[in-house]
């Protein structure tokens, strides 16, 4: 049969089978997706820019779909404030009786917290900048615990700010686009969190799980942790800054410790994104795996006031070096075996030598017993010392090159 | 009288749109006296009735694109719902010669099936790939209103099959 007589018009391949090819070619394209999936690891470059176009377009067109969802929960809660009005303003006056009690004393402390750092010289951190947002949508699986928030980078959110409300800490950006932005909720199963136990200083990662109450694991030390106990973000590793307030402990029906979160106290609606700069950000990658030894190598050449104030300062060592051994051979057999136990470093002059006007103790007042004596505080360099001729110190800077720094590395007070 | 045509329109991207709206607005923060919104996972209902309306090839394509959807809205690892709406449909599919035509209750047992088949697929693809394997009760709080859906899977098979004359 001629190819052009059809020889396949015949040929019916079952449709079931040619939906079975899809479905293992679909299978094979996710798995493939999945293996290649950087999202917890490259930061803002594996959340890529399909996800952060996604989001910039998800944002708006979640903020239209879900507005007849917003006003019903606006209502509710309208009618809900309405039913429980009064026991809610009995347990504010409680609190507000409490809170009265405390800002006084929260003044006080902070008055003498503020004098005590002041005196220790503490290096406190600076106010963090703050951008305020308002959450689009979120999701709530066991898988994927996130929220999009409609603020970006035009507002200078970057990956890593944490993210509070008015009870506590929330979460953290981990992608932005110009005006979304997505936060990784702490339940979420990529969620780890370096913490502290307020009453114990005890130090702890939280761990979300998919679960309402993230997971508080490698707690050391026996009764660090207590029902009840109020959890901080500890500041360790420099993504959080130290002290916000993440809620209190209890223990899960597994056994385990987990933590109450303030954050859930409301709805999670609007948030303050934190635009937090740690150490360790403002770090480059290649300045840490230099080597340590490198910055030596690029010392700049001194200039030439220095160079004349070191060449100065060599002659005047080594003019006062002769005299010295000069006048220690002539010198009697008992003054030597004084001078014998006295160590390595050149004696001081006995002789005044022309220092500058501003030292403390003028040379000649000085005893002539001090020659077997000498500071300890002006050792001698370790290097070699360059030849110097006795020519007088003033023609030296003109005269003589300046010496390498290495040969001849200045002594402390060398430039007086 | 004009006949009604039930093309690829009707069955596969109409409830394709359905389920991504419904998915947008199910996500949205609010908690209604208290409670918030559920999470199920819509597109769950596609990928059992799709294969039981009839083999297609469209339409494994068009479900791995909702999960892929599902992943980027809510911040998944790409490829995870892929893949587990993607085995529904297979497992539905090789199947569909035994569910076809049987009750309710059993298309709901074999419904059931195949959503915890997809969510221990992802129970352990997470598990795998995040330093912290997820809750089994949060799982099971997804899983139950998934499940709840199912009426619209019924619906969707009650309405749509022998819809083509081509293939009754």
């Amino acid at each position: 049969m001629a190819f052009r007589d059809g020889p396949f018009e015949n040929l019916k391949v079952p449709l079931v089978w040619t939906a079975a090819v899809v479905v293992v070619a679909a299978v094979v394209a996710s798995v493939l997706l999945l293996l290649n999936d950087h999202r917890a690891t490259d930061g803002q470059a594996g959340y890529g820019a399909t996800r952060s176009t996604a989001d910039a377009v998800a944002g708006p067109v979640g903020g239209v779909f879900a507005a007849p969802v917003r006003w019903a929960g606006a209502a509710s809660d309208y009618v809900g404030g309405y039913f429980f009005a009064v026991a809610e303003n009995r347990k504010l006056k409680a609190q507000l009786a409490d809170f009265q009690q405390q800002r006084d004393q929260v003044i006080a402390l902070k008055n003498v917290n503020a004098r005590y750092e002041v005196m220790l010289g503490v290096r406190t951190e600076p106010p963090v900048p703050m951008a305020t947002a308002r959450s689009i949508s979120e999701s709530r699986g066991p898988f994927n615990r996130a929220r999009l928030l409609d603020v970006g980078s035009a507002k200078g959110v970057t990956v890593g700010n944490p993210v509070i409300n008015e009870h506590g800490l929330v979460g953290r950006i981990i992608g932005t686009s110009t005006h979304v932005s997505r936060m990784l909720h702490l339940t979420d199963v990529a969620s780890q969190t370096p913490v502290l136990i307020a009453r114990s200083d005890a130090r702890a990662i939280l761990k979300g799980d998919g679960s309402g109450n993230p997971r508080l694991e490698f707690v050391r030390g026996v009764g660090a942790i207590e029902v009840g106990d109020r959890v901080l973000t500890s500041g360790d590793g420099g993504g959080f800054p130290r002290g916000l307030p993440i809620g209190v402990a209890a223990k899960g029906i597994d056994g385990s410790w987990r933590v109450k979160l303030f954050s859930d106290r409301g709805a999670i609606d609007y948030v303050r994104v934190m635009l937090f700069q740690d150490f360790g950000q403002l770090l480059e990658s290649d300045d840490l795996n230099a080597a340590p030894l490198a910055g030596l190598i690029t010392a700049p050449p001194p200039t030439a006031a220095q160079a004349a104030a070191i060449s100065d300062a060599a002659a005047r060592r080594a003019s006062i070096s002769a005299e010295a051994t000069a006048r220690n051979r002539g010198a009697t057999p008992a003054r030597v075996t004084a001078a014998a136990p006295t160590p390595a470093p050149a004696p001081p002059p006995v002789v005044p030598a022309p220092r500058p006007a501003t030292t403390a103790t003028p040379p000649a007042t000085r005893p002539a017993t001090t020659a077997t004596t000498p500071s300890p505080a002006r050792p001698r360099p370790a290097g070699p010392r360059p030849y110097q001729p006795t020519s007088p110190p003033a023609a030296a800077p003109a005269t003589t090159p300046p010496p390498p720094a290495a040969s001849a590395p200045p002594t402390p007070g060398a430039g007086q | 009288m004009a006949v009604r045509v039930v093309g690829p329109l009707q069955w596969i991207v109409y409830p394709s749109l359905i389920a991504i709206a419904a998915t947008v607005i199910l996500a949205t923060p609010v908690k209604l006296f208290g409670l918030t919104l559920p999470e199920p996972v819509l597109p769950m209902v596609l990928a059992f009735s799709w294969p039981l309306i009839r083999p297609s090839v469209l339409a494994p394509m068009v479900l791995v694109g909702l999960g892929l959807l599902l992943d980027i809205f809510w911040g998944g690892a790409l490829g995870l719902w892929g893949l587990a709406l993607s085995a529904v449909y297979g497992v539905v599919l090789l199947s569909r010669s035994f569910l076809l035509g049987q009750e309710t209750s059993v298309l709901f047992v074999w419904y059931a099936a195949c959503t915890l088949m997809a969510f221990v697929l992802a129970y352990l693809i997470v598990t795998v790939s995040s330093p912290t394997a997820p809750s089994v009760l949060a799982m099971i709080a997804q899983i139950v209103p998934t499940l709840l859906v199912f009426p619209l899977a019924h619906i969707m098979i009650e309405r749509f099959d022998d819809g083509d004359v081509r293939f009754r």
